[in-house]
């Protein structure tokens, strides 16, 4: 006799599905794991902890990122800080080509393999991309092989070339939320225009690093739709964050996602996307706090965005780095692939 | 030394409300937003290991973590 499928547990099917085969979660088993009660979480970190270490292996990849360019964006992201469109206090400011330098060499003296170079803009103009260039001359020119991604925005194919050819190996650029809530997020631009983006640097051969904000007023069913969005993409990297409500957005008064509920979050994401680098990004120090941290780590987390982020503040580099040494986590070498 | 009489987070008077959030955030995520002396909005710089906060008028502010 076959149980009826609401008998069926979700955790069980992943175990056959997800560790097993490698096949990531449908958008209704992720809405299940998403919904399962607080006293199965320990059990969901497990196997997304074990998916993990099945299809990615025991490395974790560090990455650092600084802001080249910070505010005065046109655009109107809810979430932004840096959005000329709300009355943040955030300013505008350009980062200097040796202050970019010594950020890619902060960067690498905690061992980290990635550094992303970001920049607030609806895409980059011939003065942006004139700075990026100049700048990863500089750090290469500073003895520093550190692998170089890049934020810059929506790209043309050309900007997709230019940046190919300067050895930029990632593009990040965040679908941030599922597909539906998207306008809802923002207006100044389409969820169909970033996703375009993402195809030319996929076809172009650059690692794409596309991740999302949660807490943004989703629900669980769009949080659902989400991973599984990204999991359509087969991004090498989704950045997980988690808002933080920044004064003067329009999100400013929204609550910072519950500890419990961003476990439960990167399990499922974890589920979805059984070979992708996921990546702890901003918001977990509000939302996990230490002990938190630790258990995303164990939960399916197989990379970490160390030190500060583009305008708020993350703990110390040392305290991750500690705190992987602490679950005997190996950081992944530069020129190794997860 | 620096006459601390604006919220560095929220710009408003120290001596104006309660500003325990914002010590919370500045303690935790935060730099400094608004001078602390005229509460003018700084040009806030934030790279992987610090930030600096500058002040038209009262000068650099900065802190190496």
């Amino acid at each position: 006799m076959t149980a009826a499928p609401e008998q069926i547990d979700v955790l069980d099917e992943a175990r056959e599905q997800v560790l097993e085969r490698g096949v990531g979660l449908t958008e209704a088993q992720v809405l299940k794991v998403l919904e399962l009660p607080e006293d199965r979480i320990p059990d969901l970190l497990a196997l997304a902890h074990e998916v993990r270490e099945r299809w990615c292996g025991p490395e974790v990849e560090v990455e650092g990122i600084v802001s080249l360019k910070t505010g005065g964006c046109p655009e109107d992201c809810h979430f932004c800080s840096q959005s000329g469109q709300f009355p943040s206090p955030v300013r505008s400011a350009w980062l200097d080509i040796p202050g970019l330098v010594r950020a890619a060499r902060q960067t690498r003296d905690t061992g980290a393999t990635e550094f992303c170079i970001v920049a607030a803009v609806r895409g980059p103009d011939k003065r942006l991309l004139s700075q990026v260039r100049d700048g990863i001359k500089a750090i290469r020119e500073d003895g520093n092989d550190i692998q170089i991604a890049c934020s810059l925005g929506m790209l043309t194919q050309e900007q997709v070339d230019e940046l190919v050819a300067m050895g930029v190996h990632r593009y990040n650029h965040n679908l941030e939320t599922a597909r539906s809530h998207f306008p809802e997020v923002v207006t100044t631009h389409s969820w169909e225009e970033r996703w375009d983006t993402l195809r030319m640097i996929r076809d172009a051969g650059m690692e794409v690093c596309c991740g999302g904000i949660i807490g943004m007023g989703e629900t669980l069913a769009q949080r659902a739709e989400f991973a599984v969005q990204l999991a359509e993409l087969e991004p090498d990297e989704v950045p997980l964050n988690f808002l933080i409500p920044n004064p003067g957005t329009p999100y400013e008064n929204y609550p910072v996602v519950e500890g419990a509920e961003a476990l439960r979050t990167v399990g499922a994401f974890r589920l979805a996307l059984p070979r992708t680098i996921l990546r702890f990004a901003g918001g977990r120090e509000l939302t996990f706090g230490d002990l938190g941290a630790k258990q995303g780590m164990l939960g399916g987390i197989n990379a970490i965005i160390v030190g500060n982020y583009l305008t708020n503040l993350g703990r110390p580099a040392q305290q991750d780095l500690d705190m992987l040494e602490e679950l005997s986590m190996p950081i992944k070498a530069l020129s190794q692939t997860l | 030394m620096i006459t601390t009489v604006y919220c560095s987070f929220c710009g408003k008077e120290e001596a104006d409300g309660d500003h325990a959030f914002c010590r919370q955030r500045l303690s935790m995520i935060d730099p400094p937003r608004y001078c602390a002396e005229c509460a003018r909005r700084m040009v806030v710089q934030v790279t992987p290991d610090g930030w600096t906060a500058r002040c038209s008028r009262h000068g650099e502010l900065g802190s190496a973590r």
